[in-house]
């Protein structure tokens, strides 16, 4: 039998980008603790959609903890306080009974706020055509596995690819740096013979791009390799920092016409 | 992709690139610093002490080499400056709620105000002694050592004699014999001061816990993270850099404090 909470939701929220926001405190009870924290959202809106109020505006989708939609800092915790997970993960069972939880948005310049607790992450989009793809010859379908990779190497840039770009990171890291989702995109091509093609191009692309938008820099604190959902390291942080500078000193295209 | 990327030095990477190297010259500058200054404990009334600071401040390389430090003191301090401006901008709204300790460490989060902390110190280190030794007023001494039974007599006044034209080394009739500027004596003076004694040690543990993570968050932002050697790089941060250095540096305050009371 699954217990019943009762809780006080702090939660922020504001009209639209333009607007200024602020904390309003909802009242949600009677929520059973095998709920996720967005189905306790949920059962909040219908709440608040009977009572002919504006739902809270949150970002969900797969609801699997794979596709890095759902965002949210719980308790000042992006993805809340469950390690290697995303806020879909997270089940009501994390929280007591008759406690207050704050739900911010996740909170950065290069991420506004759309509505409420939604931000616009459309900046990690375009990181990613900046440089995060390789070129591939058209014509027949290449037989599996006629590349060959080392296990090892196909493991570490497989751990990079895990990355759901949901930017926890982001929202955790005290500068609002992008470089824990930078390194993996750059790691997972960096690392296999398919991306070597645009290898040193691809990292100043992606660097240059993370600095247009406005992201922080980074100082090494760790926070978003803990609070990664998918327990992305801070080996690909070293790596990035590696293509970039070897493709800015040994690299550059004008080295070699 | 294009390949007209922007130069390496305006970029957030270039910036924490520039940080890391001055840093980590700074590093080695402190083992050198210490090495030079533990004669300090020596008991000789600063014989090799001031020799030590008058070879420091007089041999041209040595001197090239303080120059590039004290360059790369403002540079580490206006980098940082630049960085923490636009690492402050990238949120302009905070968190109600901050995460805290749960997933960084303090000092990781506060090297700026360990950082300023240090700098304060270092300006109140560089009046007490760079300035005071190069165009304030130091003690003076000379030194006769006898060569054959190595017998030393001390002559020591508190203001440096009308006739002193610089530090000299003669031997006369089997007599060494040094005049100098006595550095050791203004050290001796300097430490007298409990509050200044208090803001060394203050600075001193400010710079373990921002070498801590200063040292090692330097070669990670070189790319220098690899599992068979991270141990042994946050091993000399913690344990050297960490730990030894600033212990040792914070000791001579105090040493001279207790031996004045």
């Amino acid at each position: 039998m699954s217990k019943h909470l009762n809780l006080t939701l702090k939660v922020w929220r504001q009209k639209n980008n333009k607007s200024k926001g602020q904390f309003v405190t909802i009242q949600a009870n009677d929520i059973a603790d095998d709920m996720s924290f967005l189905e306790m959202l949920d059962v909040v809106n219908e709440d608040l959609t009977r009572k002919g109020e504006d739902p809270i505006y949150f970002d969900h989708d797969c609801r699997e903890g794979i596709c890095g939609m759902c965002s949210l800092v719980i308790n000042g915790r992006p993805h809340g306080p469950m390690e290697g997970t995303t806020t879909c993960q997270l089940h009501m069972r994390s929280f007591h009974d008759g406690q207050t939880i704050v739900i911010e948005p996740w909170r950065a310049a290069a991420f506004p706020v759309l509505k409420d607790l939604a931000v616009d992450r459309t900046a990690f989009d375009r990181i990613q055509q900046a440089g995060g793809y390789v070129n591939v010859n058209t014509g027949g379908v290449p037989d599996a596995n006629t590349i060959p990779i080392p296990k090892r190497v196909a493991d570490e840039a497989f751990e990079s690819a895990t990355c759901i770009g949901c930017g926890a990171c982001v929202a955790a890291c005290k500068n609002a740096s992008a470089m824990l989702f930078v390194s993996a995109k750059v790691s997972q091509f960096a690392l296999l013979p398919q991306g070597q093609t645009e290898r040193y191009e691809r990292a100043q692309a992606m660097v240059d791009q993370m600095d247009k938008e406005g992201f922080g820099s980074c100082t090494n604190t760790g926070a978003c390799e803990a609070e990664c959902p998918v327990g992305i390291k801070l080996t690909n942080i070293a790596r990035l920092n590696r293509e970039y500078f070897t493709a800015k000193i040994f690299r550059q295209e004008d080295v070699h016409s | 992709m294009s390949s007209k990327s922007k130069p390496v030095l305006t970029s957030s990477l270039g910036k924490k690139l520039i940080m890391s190297l001055t840093g980590l010259f700074l590093c080695t500058f402190l083992v050198v610093h210490l090495i030079g200054n533990l004669q300090l404990f020596k008991d000789d009334a600063g014989y090799a002490f001031n020799n030590y600071a008058y070879f420091m401040t007089h041999f041209t390389p040595i001197k090239v080499v303080s120059y590039l430090l004290y360059a790369s003191i403002v540079v580490h301090a206006i980098y940082a400056l630049v960085l923490t401006r636009q690492n402050k901008a990238a949120r302009p709204v905070g968190y109600y709620q901050s995460s805290g300790n749960a997933n960084s460490k303090w000092n990781s989060r506060n090297m700026g105000i360990l950082g300023t902390v240090i700098l304060v110190f270092l300006a109140t280190h560089m009046q007490n002694f760079w300035w005071q030794y190069k165009f304030g007023t130091t003690p003076y001494v000379e030194y006769q050592t006898e060569l054959e039974s190595g017998n030393r007599q001390i002559n020591a006044s508190d203001e440096i004699p009308p006739n002193y034209d610089g530090y000299k080394i003669f031997v006369n009739n089997g007599v060494e014999v040094i005049q100098t500027k006595d550095l050791y004596k203004q050290v001796e003076y300097t430490f007298k001061n409990p509050l200044i004694v208090l803001l060394y040690v203050i600075a001193m543990a400010a710079l373990a816990f921002h070498l801590i993570h200063g040292f090692q968050s330097a070669f990670q932002t070189l790319g220098f993270n690899h599992r068979r050697y991270i141990g042994l790089i946050k091993g000399i941060g913690i344990w050297i850099f960490g730990v030894i250095i600033p212990i040792a540096f914070a000791a001579m305050p105090l040493y001279f404090y207790f031996k004045s009371l």
